[in-house]
C-alpha cells in the first residue's frame, strides 16, 4: 500500500534527539536520571542561576563521538554555540548546542533493506526542562498555570539530522528502528521513545514522481511512537498533495501532530522564522579530538546491527532481511559461531528462530553444533532433536549423553523397513485397503499405520523415513 | 586611612597584637560616619562582620592561623554571589534575590580569613562608567561628593577610598575596576583573563569579565590577588595554573625594564592634566632604571567600537535568563511572553535595555557577520598589535581615564560620551591581558589621577614591579 497517490513521491528527513545515558548532566554533576521527583536533580549550573558556569562532561563527548563513528561520520574539531530564545523550560533562555562546528558530520545509516540514508550531522546539545500545563487543552496556550521541572535541563543530547532520503513511512520507521538498535548496541542511550530519551521530528514534503526538486517542507513535532511517526508522515504528505491538487501550496512551518485527532496542526507560536542569534559559547573551550582519540573510539565499537546481519547472511547464505530476526534478538553471535563450526546453516537458523526464542540457557555453541550434526546425519528425528535441545538449554550437558539416556536413537533404515514390513504383515486387510485407496483415503489410512510404527518404535522412527518406506511398498 | 594596610592588619591579627574585631569596628565607625553621603554599599553586614571577626580572634587565641587575610575587612561588588545574602547587581530585577551559593572568590577570601563587611553599589549589571546607572542611586566620590566615583565598580572603589574597608573586589569588563580606582585614588587591578575564576560572578560579557582587587596600596592589591587567583574547576575558562607569587617580587625594581608609552592613548582625547601625570610617571620609571620609549598599538583606536559590539552582544544573551520565571522580581502577564516582557521592562534600567537591544541587533540574522563577527576579527588585530609591542617592551603605560572624576549628571545625557571614558582600559579586556591603575598625582581640580600599567598575558609580576616603583615615586612627591 503506497503512502501517497500514484504520480507523487514522499520526501522526508528525520531529526532524532537521543538522550545520552551518562551518569551526570552535560555541564554539571547533577544526576542524569528519569523519573525522580521534580526539581531534585538540579544545581546552580543547570538552573542557570546568575553567576553559574558550565563545565563539560567528558563522558558525554565520548558517547557523542562513539555515536558519530557508529553512523560512519567524520569527527571534527568542534565548538559549542548559544541558541538564544525565550521559553520557561529554558533556564538561561539560551540553549548550549553546536551550530557552525558540530562534532559529527557526513555519515550514513543502512536500513535492513539495504537502502542507505545519509546523515548530515550529529551534534551535542543540552536538553531543556519539562513543562506541564494545567487547565486548557494541556498545551501552554490557554493554560491556567504551568509547572516546570528542571531535572531534565542540562541532560546531554545528540541531535541526529538525516538527509531527506526517506521515501516512505515504512522507511522512516525502519530508520528510527535501526538508529535505536545502533544506539543500544553501542550503549550510549536507552533510546526509549515512551520516556523521551529518543524523540523524533519529521520533515515532510512531496513532489511529482520522477522529479528531483525539493518542494516546501513542514516540520512535524510531538511524534511519540513509531506508529505515530508512520501516521503523521502519511497524513502530512497527503495534506500537501491535497493543497497542490487544489491549486494551493503548503506554507513552510512547524506543525504539531495531534494524536487524538490523527492530524497535524499549525503551530500557534509566531516562531516560524525565529532568529536564534547563534554565536560561539564564550564559557566553554573548543573540542579538539585527536587521531588517537578517534582510533580509540573506533576500537571500542562493537559489530553494529547492519554488519551483524551481513555477517550472518553471508555464512548462512540467506539475505540480510532473513538474518534480521536473529540479530535483533542478539542471538547472531551464537548462530555465526555455530555455522562457522560446521553446523548446517538452515537448521541453525530454524532452530534459533523457532525453538530458542528465550535464549540458549545452559547450552554452549559446541553442544548445539553436535546436536545439529546428529539431526542432519539422521541419528535423531526432528522431534527428538527438539527434546534434546530443550534439555540442553534447561540443564546443559552433552547431546550424545542426553540422547542415550532417553533411549533416542534414530532407527537404522533397514531396521525401520523390517518393522514396517512386520506391521504390514500383521494388518493385511488394512494394507489391502491402503494399496487400493485413492490418494485422499490413502492419507487417512496412512495415519493408522504411522501410529502403529511410532508405537512400536517408541517414537524413535523418523516420520519422513517411515512415510517413504510405506509409499515405496505401496507402489 | 585609619585602619592601616591590609598587609599590616593581617600580620597584626595573626600575631595576636590586634583584634579582628577592633578593625571591623573601626571600619563600621567609618561607615557610620560617611556612608550616608557616599552610598558605597547596597548592603552593610555589620553584625555578620562582627561575628566573623570574633571567630577569627577566637581561632588566633587557640593558636590557629586564619590565613593571609586574617581579620581584613573586605567589601564585595554586588554582582558577586554571596550565599544567603541579597545579591542585586544594583538592579530591580534581582532585588531581594539570595543566591544559594558563594562565588569561588568569596570562598577563597573567607577561607583566607577575610571579613566581608558589605556588598557594594555598581552600575546596573556592571554596565556603566560612573555608578549612576544603579537602580538604587549613585555612589559619590569620597574626595568630592559632587563627583562620580567612576564605574561600574564605583561602590568598591569608594569603599576603599573612604576607609570603609581595607580591600574590595570588583569586576572589570571594559575598565570597571581600573577607571573607578583612578577616579577615587586607589589601586585597581584587572588580571589576565582566566587567572581569577568567574564562577559566581554574575555575568555581563563572558569573554571580557574578570574579577580583581581594589586596595589602598600596591602590596595590598598583590596580597588579595594572590588569594583569589589560580585554577578553579568550576570555570572552564580558568587558566590551568596556580596563583602567581606577587608580594614577594614587589621590591625587585625596574632596572632595565623596557617601558612603552602607548602613543594612540596619550594624545588626543586625554585631558592635559592627566597627560602631565602620565609623563611624570614615565620619568619616575626612568629614574628607577627603566628604559622608556613610545610604543604603538595602532588597533587600539578600534577598541571602543569592537567592545561596544562584543560586550552588549554577550550581555544580551547573559541577561536573557532574567525573565521572572525562576527567581527575582516578576510582573504577571496573560501569557509567558507577556509576563517576561513586563518583568524585564519593569526590572531593567535604561542603559541595560539599551545594551541588550544593541547586542541583540549585533547578533541578529543578516547582521552577525558585519557587526559581531567583524568586531571579533578586530579583536584579533588588537591582540596582534599588542604582541608586536611586547616584542620591544616589557610593560606598556597609558592613562587609566581620559579625565579626572566628572560631576554627577555631567555625562548622562549622551551614552556615547560616557562610553568614551573606557578608551584606555578597553583594549586590555579585548586582549585578555592584565592591567592595573596606580594613583599618581592629582588633576587641576585636585582630584586623583591614575596611571595604567599594562602587561602581556600572565605578566602580573612584571606589572606589579612597575606599579610598586610608581607608587613609591608618587608617595615621594
Amino acid at each position: 500500500m503506497s503512502d501517497v497517490p500514484e504520480g507523487w513521491e514522499l520526501v522526508s528527513g528525520l531529526e532524532v534527539h537521543c538522550e545520552l545515558a551518562t551518569k551526570t548532566k552535560l555541564f554539571c554533576g547533577c544526576r542524569n536520571r528519569f523519573g525522580d521527583d521534580a526539581n531534585t536533580n538540579v544545581c546552580p549550573v543547570c538552573l542557570g542561576l546568575p553567576g553559574s558556569l558550565p563545565v563539560l562532561n567528558g563522558e558525554a563527548v565520548e558517547y557523542a563521538m562513539k555515536l558519530g563513528r557508529a553512523l560512519h561520520c567524520t569527527v571534527n574539531s568542534a565548538e559549542f554555540a548559544r541558541k538564544n530564545y525565550f521559553y520557561p523550560d529554558m533556564p538561561r533562555d539560551y540553549q548550549v548546542t553546536q551550530f557552525d562546528r558540530p562534532t559529527n558530520t557526513m555519515g550514513y545509516l543502512d536500513l535492513p533493506s539495504g537502502k542507505r540514508i545519509g546523515i548530515v550531522r550529529a551534534h551535542i546539545e543540552e536538553d531543556t526542562g519539562k513543562t506541564s500545563h494545567a487547565g486548557g487543552d494541556g498545551r501552554i496556550h490557554g493554560a491556567e498555570y504551568s509547572l516546570v521541572d528542571y531535572n531534565r535541563a542540562g541532560v546531554p543530547l545528540v541531535e541526529i539530522v538525516s538527509e531527506p532520503d526517506i521515501r516512505s513511512a515504512d522507511e522512516a520507521k525502519a530508520y528510527v528502528d535501526e538508529l535505536r538498535k545502533i544506539v543500544l548496541a553501542i550503549g550510549v542511550s536507552d533510546a526509549k521513545m515512551e520516556e523521551g530519551s529518543m524523540r523524533v521530528d519529521a520533515n515532510v514534503s512531496v513532489r511529482p514522481m520522477g522529479s528531483s526538486e525539493f518542494r516546501t517542507r513542514c516540520e512535524i513535532k510531538n511524534i511519540n511512537s513509531l506508529s505515530s511517526l508512520e501516521r503523521a508522515i502519511r497524513y502530512e504528505a497527503n495534506r500537501h498533495i491535497g493543497l497542490y491538487d487544489a491549486g494551493e501550496r503548503p506554507h513552510q512551518e512547524t506543525r504539531h501532530w495531534d494524536e487524538d485527532n490523527q492530524r497535524t496542526r499549525a503551530g500557534r507560536s509566531k516562531e516560524n522564522s525565529e532568529d536564534y542569534r547563534y554565536f560561539p559559547e564564550p564559557d566553554l573551550l573548543p573540542l579538539e579530538p585527536s587521531a588517537a582519540d578517534i582510533a580509540r573510539i573506533d576500537a571500542s565499537l562493537p559489530l553494529l546491527p547492519a554488519a551483524r546481519r551481513d555477517r550472518l547472511a553471508e555464512v548462512a547464505v540467506v539475505n540480510a532481511d532473513r538474518a534480521a530476526l536473529i540479530v535483533d534478538r542478539g542471538q547472531d553471535e551464537f548462530a555465526f559461531e555455530a555455522i562457522v563450526a560446521g553446523a548446517d546453516p538452515a537448521r541453525v537458523l530454524v532452530h534459533i528462530e523457532q525453538n530458542l526464542k528465550d535464549g540458549f540457557g545452559a547450552m554452549g555453541v559446541d553442544e548445539f553444533v553436535r546436536l545439529v550434526a546428529m539431526e542432519t546425519q539422521g541419528k535423531l528425528s526432528a522431534t527428538q532433536t527438539k527434546q534434546v535441545l530443550a534439555e540442553l538449554v534447561a540443564a546443559g550437558g552433552s547431546p550424545e549423553a542426553i540422547a542415550k539416556a532417553r533411549g533416542f536413537e534414530a532407527m537404522e533404515s533397514s531396521d525401520l523397513a523390517a518393522i514396517v514390513d512386520k506391521i504390514i504383515a500383521e494388518n493385511p486387510d488394512d494394507w489391502q485397503r491402503f494399496v487400493e485407496a485413492d490418494e485422499t483415503d490413502a492419507n487417512k489410512i496412512y495415519k493408522f499405520f504411522a501410529g502403529l510404527v511410532m508405537k512400536s518404535t517408541q517414537g524413535k522412527a523418523d516420520g519422513k523415513a517411515v512415510r517413504d518406506i510405506f509409499m515405496q511398498r505401496r507402489a | 586611612m585609619t585602619i592601616g594596610s591590609a598587609f599590616d592588619i593581617a600580620a597584626q591579627v595573626r600575631a595576636g597584637t590586634r583584634s579582628a574585631r577592633s578593625v571591623v569596628d573601626e571600619c563600621l565607625a567609618a561607615i557610620d560616619a560617611r556612608e550616608r553621603e557616599v552610598h558605597a554599599f547596597n548592603l552593610v553586614l555589620a553584625d555578620r562582620a562582627r561575628s566573623a571577626a570574633d571567630v577569627i580572634d577566637a581561632r588566633v587565641a587557640r593558636g590557629e592561623d586564619p590565613g593571609p587575610l586574617a581579620g581584613v575587612p573586605i567589601a564585595l561588588k554586588d554582582n558577586l554571589c554571596t550565599r544567603g545574602l541579597p545579591t542585586t547587581c544594583s538592579s530591580r530585577i534581582l532585588e531581594g534575590w539570595r543566591p544559594p551559593y558563594d562565588a569561588s572568590v568569596v570562598q577563597r577570601i573567607v577561607a583566607a580569613g577575610g571579613i566581608v563587611v558589605g556588598k557594594t553599589n555598581l552600575d546596573e549589571f556592571a554596565m556603566g562608567s560612573s555608578t549612576e546607572n544603579s537602580a538604587f542611586g549613585p555612589t559619590r566620590n569620597p574626595h568630592d561628593l559632587s563627583k562620580v566615583p567612576g564605574g561600574s565598580s564605583g561602590g568598591s572603589a569608594a569603599a576603599v577610598a573612604a576607609g570603609f574597608a581595607a580591600l574590595a573586589l570588583g569586576s572589570d569588563t571594559g575598565g570597571s575596576i581600573r577607571q573607578p580606582a583612578a577616579l577615587c585614588g586607589v589601586v585597581g587591578v584587572k588580571p589576565t583573563y582566566g587567572l581569577v575564576s568567574r564562577y559566581g560572578l554574575i555575568a555581563f560579557a563572558s569573554s571580557l569579565d574578570q574579577i580583581g582587587p581594589f586596595a589602598a596600596n600596591v602590596r595590598d592589591a598583590a596580597l588579595l590577588l594572590e588569594v583569589i587567583a589560580g585554577h578553579d574547576v568550576m570555570d572552564s575558562t580558568s587558566i590551568p595554573q596556580a596563583s602567581p607569587s606577587l608580594v614577594s617580587v614587589l621590591d625587585d625594581g625596574v632596572d632595565g625594564l623596557r617601558v612603552g608609552i602607548i602613543e594612540e592613548l596619550s594624545g588626543e582625547g586625554i585631558a592635559p592634566d592627566v597627560l602631565a601625570q602620565l609623563h611624570a610617571a614615565a620619568t619616575a620609571l626612568e629614574k628607577a632604571g627603566a628604559v622608556v620609549e613610545t610604543a604603538s598599538v595602532p588597533a587600539t583606536i578600534y577598541g571602543l567600537s569592537a567592545y561596544y559590539l562584543i560586550a552588549p552582544a554577550e550581555a544580551s544573551s547573559n541577561l536573557a535568563r532574567y525573565d521572572g520565571v525562576r527567581y527575582g522580581n516578576r510582573v504577571d502577564g496573560a501569557s509567558t511572553t507577556e509576563m517576561m516582557e513586563a518583568t524585564r521592562t519593569a526590572g531593567f534600567g535604561a542603559e541595560v535595555k539599551r545594551r541588550i537591544m544593541l547586542g541583540t541587533y549585533a547578533l541578529s540574522a543578516g547582521y552577525y557577520d558585519a557587526y559581531y563577527g567583524k568586531a571579533q576579527r578586530v579583536r584579533t588585530l588588537i591582540i596582534r598589535d599588542f604582541a608586536r609591542a611586547y616584542e620591544r617592551f616589557d610593560v606598556l603605560l597609558s592613562p587609566t581615564s581620559p579625565t579626572t572624576a566628572f560631576a554627577l549628571g555631567a555625562k548622562t545625557a549622551d551614552p556615547l560620551t560616557m562610553y568614551l571614558n573606557d578608551v584606555c582600559t578597553i583594549p586590555s579586556n579585548l586582549a585578555g591581558q592584565p592591567a592595573m591603575s596606580v594613583p599618581f598625582g592629582v588633576g587641576d581640580d585636585g582630584m586623583p589621577i591614575g596611571v595604567q600599567v599594562l602587561a602581556p598575558l600572565q605578566g602580573e609580576a612584571t606589572m606589579f614591579r612597575a606599579a610598586a616603583v610608581l607608587e613609591a615615586a608618587a608617595g615621594a612627591r
